[in-house]
């Protein structure tokens, strides 16, 4: 249950499980928050990493053996980037999905119930690049906290 | 992950008794939210104060106990911590559900 600490707080391996994964979030948001980001902005933070860390254990690790995934933090001043490792399968075509927003404006039982994943990361995040190299796929999230106000 | 009930008159209110909804409790709360609701009230008030977050699973898995529930009943939510509201507001799931500020708001607006 208690993830791993690397170099320090804000750079994290963790278990590619649902449960390790929900604490490997959880302790970093807390780190962010102890290292002086404020409450809402870690709140939108912790929302994009935890739909980019449930994609990787969803899906870039479904159906080979899970590994780990490696989380690095990088705060400055009004910057935020956080990388984020797997050596599961790559995205399909290579690319991040695209992200349209499920309408919710239909029937009750036609809601959606997911499909929100890659939407919420591109509204919360300023930019996201994503690599794929040796079998290693990096993601990027970056966050501008002057742009966002 | 435990749901405690109360039904007053036509009002039942459930309450969850764990700090989070993820993709880690997803599906068991959706089980959970079944078998709770099976006596059918004509609201169904779900107080999410103890939830210090979710994620698109948590919400799928709350849109998904609100189509399980008979037509007539509605799903009102309460007590959402700003990071949780946030969920809702930019997935535009606020239009779909009543956002409380507290358990007392939502039950005071019956």
């Amino acid at each position: 249950m208690t993830p791993t600490q690397k170099a320090d707080c804000m750079d994290l391996t963790f278990s590619a499980t649902e449960v390790q994964a929900s604490s490997g979030i959880a302790y970093l948001s807390a780190c962010l928050a102890e290292q002086g980001l404020q409450a809402d902005r870690v709140g939108d933070v912790r929302i994009a990493l935890a739909e980019a860390v449930n994609n990787i254990v969803e899906h870039a690790y479904s159906g080979v053996d899970a590994a780990d995934i490696q989380v690095n933090c990088r705060l400055r001043k009004n910057t935020l980037d956080i990388e984020i490792i797997d050596t599961g399968q790559p995205m399909p075509g290579t690319k991040i999905p695209e992200a349209k927003a499920a309408s919710v404006e239909t029937a009750r039982q036609d809601l959606p119930e997911g499909g929100f994943g890659w939407f919420l990361i591109r509204q919360l995040t300023s930019d996201v690049v994503y690599e794929r190299e040796a079998g290693v796929n990096r993601l990027v999230l970056s966050f501008d906290f002057a742009e966002m106000s | 992950m435990g749901l405690s009930s109360t039904t007053t008159g036509d009002t039942q209110v459930i309450a969850v008794n764990c700090d989070r909804i993820d993709a880690a409790m997803a599906i068991q709360f959706k089980e959970d939210m079944r078998r709770v609701t099976e006596a059918k009230a004509k609201r169904v008030i779900l107080d999410l104060s103890v939830f210090e977050f979710i994620d698109s699973s948590g919400l799928g898995a709350i849109v998904a106990s609100m189509k399980q529930l008979d037509d007539g009943c509605r799903l009102d939510l309460a007590g959402l911590h700003p990071v949780v509201e946030k969920v809702f507001r930019l997935t535009r799931m606020d239009t779909v559900f009543k956002l409380f500020a507290s358990l007392e708001d939502a039950v005071a607006a019956d």
